[in-house]
């Protein structure tokens, strides 16, 4: 009998303390984002805490940033190359998939295991390396290069991603369309291609946050000014003009805005795609 | 059947080329370089044997940064799994606003990390910063967070870890919930206390979250690099260079190309040793259970 109360109070204890708890946790992960607002909208001449949101906000800052830091015109940049290399990745990671995920030969085998190796190369240990082979091609400043290399340390994960994913699709379905006279490409679009919806959308959004937020790779092939990602124009802004942080604020407001706006408007698909990429 | 094999195989072609290209080729090219001494432009530039590798076992610097790889690699994975799994045991119990709470955790991971650095030194600026109004607020002294080597390499860590503890956290909320509710069920019955619910139920059957997480955190924390070039620039001196940093100090900073390679290359063999050994250890654990 004495039990039940107990126990009643140990739940309205651990609901009470449940309250500190969150606030706690909503205060820490959010003050960045209130901290980089409120520097955004302040002007310079306003050197009250950062904590406190100006009582007459201003768009100056952000004027400053679309017109000297031409932040629109590199997030236009940051776009075209993100959306390059998250189709091209669809497209090559799904067909290498397909033969890694169907014929278990020893050198397949060989093939997944250096794949999987390439996810754990940190870029910068080749850096020198890789640097100097962009220059060779000519791929300094250029779409194509970033493009390239940022697909190829993407590739990894989606491979993986749609390996797993296909073996998960029943070989009968393919030994059905070979009796039927499809060859291997022929099964590919047919068969496979039309059941990868799901872990498509697991890709592209894995995908497209990496190169948004590229900075190691974009920092070295796009070293022309008319040629900067969001990363870049914003580390530029800061380097430059440690005194005008405000206007830098207003830079990392606009970068981050598209980005928190897919992320609230599409969460359930970028936390699975998440869990996707880690479960093996 | 032997040509179907061959047809099949052709699909991986493309992803082959581009490996060959942009990892292999230039990772060879890289062993090449490292035993010379270029300075990563000009045309002539002569092999010089070991001596890179001789001067990299006795540079301050590189110690310092190889510390500091391991710091932010293991600290980062401590912190996030830590805070991963109470965050996830915390947010698996229904209660209203539990969904927003996990959406605000997660919020970070989407950011640049160059952003966060930049975003942090609004935080531990030592005129301004928003933590040291918050400790004036209490009347202590401001603090100059960054200007101790060591402290700064423990903030960028803990930057690092709390901004990316939303993947932890997401891993195991996915882990917790495939946890089937019989083993609390027999618990119950059993009268188990919650300390021993958590570590004989809860712990092992998370195995698998556990090293997705760990690998996921380790092998993120080892390439920092973007955070650290923003918050610091690896100073003060040389204390907060991790690997990746130092080798894009030493190359573009100091035009030593070649030592820079060799740096590179042995940083390659570390991380493929830490990684692999840290994978096999929780795979091992993984089966016996």
């Amino acid at each position: 009998m004495r039990d039940i109360p107990l126990k009643r109070r140990g739940v309205f204890v651990s609901s009470l303390l449940r309250i500190p708890v969150v606030l706690v946790i909503l205060a820490v992960f959010l003050s960045p984002f209130w901290i980089l607002a409120t520097i955004s909208f302040k002007p310079v001449s306003d050197v009250s805490s950062y904590w406190k949101f100006p009582s007459s906000p201003t768009f100056a800052n952000f004027a400053t940033a679309i017109s000297k830091a031409g932040i629109f015109g590199a997030i236009g940049r940051t776009a075209i190359i993100t959306v390059s290399v998250v189709v091209l990745e669809v497209v090559v990671s799904s067909f290498a998939a397909y033969p890694l995920a169907r014929k278990c030969s020893r050198f397949n085998r060989v093939v997944q295991a250096f794949i999987l190796g390439v996810m754990m190369v940190p870029p910068l240990s080749i850096l020198v390396s890789l640097y100097s082979v962009i220059v060779d091609m000519h791929g300094v400043n250029s779409y194509w290069a970033v493009i390239l290399v940022l697909l190829t340390y993407q590739l990894p994960q989606g491979i993986f991603l749609y390996t797993n994913f296909i073996r998960s699709i029943p070989r009968a379905l393919d030994e059905a369309a070979t009796i039927d006279g499809c060859g291997p490409a022929k099964t590919f679009f047919h068969i496979i291609l039309p059941q990868l919806t799901p872990v498509t959308a697991s890709v592209v959004i894995l995908s497209s946050v990496n190169c948004w937020n590229d900075f190691q790779f974009s920092r070295y092939i796009l070293q022309a000014a008319r040629m900067n990602t969001v990363t870049l124009s914003i580390s530029q802004f800061f380097s430059q003009t440690y005194i005008d942080l405000n206007t830098a604020a207003a830079c990392a407001m606009l970068a981050i805005v598209p980005v928190v706006v897919c992320f609230l408007s599409l969460q359930k698909y970028f936390i699975q795609g998440m869990i996707d990429s880690s479960v093996k | 059947m032997k040509k179907r094999i061959d047809t099949i195989n052709l699909f991986y072609v493309p992803a082959l080329v581009l490996f060959a290209l942009f990892v292999i080729y230039p990772f060879f090219k890289g062993v090449y370089l490292s035993f010379t001494n270029w300075n990563g432009y000009s045309r002539s530039f002569k092999m010089i044997g070991l001596k890179n590798y001789v001067n990299l076992f006795k540079d301050k610097n590189v110690h310092r940064a190889f510390a500091n790889t391991l710091v932010y690699g293991v600290g980062s994975t401590v912190i996030q799994n830590a805070l991963g799994v109470l965050l996830a045991v915390f947010l698996n119990k229904k209660f209203r606003g539990r969904s927003l709470v996990r959406t605000v955790i997660y919020l970070p991971v989407m950011i640049a990390p160059l952003i966060m650095g930049y975003v942090m030194y609004f935080f531990f600026n030592y005129n301004r910063g928003a933590i040291n109004d918050v400790l004036k607020l209490f009347g202590a002294a401001p603090v100059d967070w960054l200007a101790s080597g060591n402290r700064a390499v423990f903030i960028l860590t803990l930057v690092n870890s709390l901004q990316f503890v939303g993947i932890s956290m997401v891993i195991y909320l996915a882990g917790l919930q495939n946890i089937p509710s019989m083993y609390y069920e027999a618990a119950e019955i059993d009268g188990i206390g919650v300390k021993q619910r958590f570590f004989y139920i809860t712990l092992p059957l998370l195995m698998p979250a556990i090293t997705s997480s760990v690998t996921l955190n380790l092998i993120g924390g080892l390439k920092l690099f973007d955070v650290i070039s923003a918050l610091t620039g690896g100073g003060p001196g040389y204390d907060t260079h991790s690997l990746s940093t130092l080798i894009h100090k030493y190359y573009f900073g100091g035009e030593r190309a070649g030592y820079a390679s060799a740096i590179g290359l042995v940083f390659f063999v570390f991380i493929m040793f830490v990684s692999n050994i840290v994978v096999k250890a929780l795979q091992r654990r993984q089966v016996e259970l």
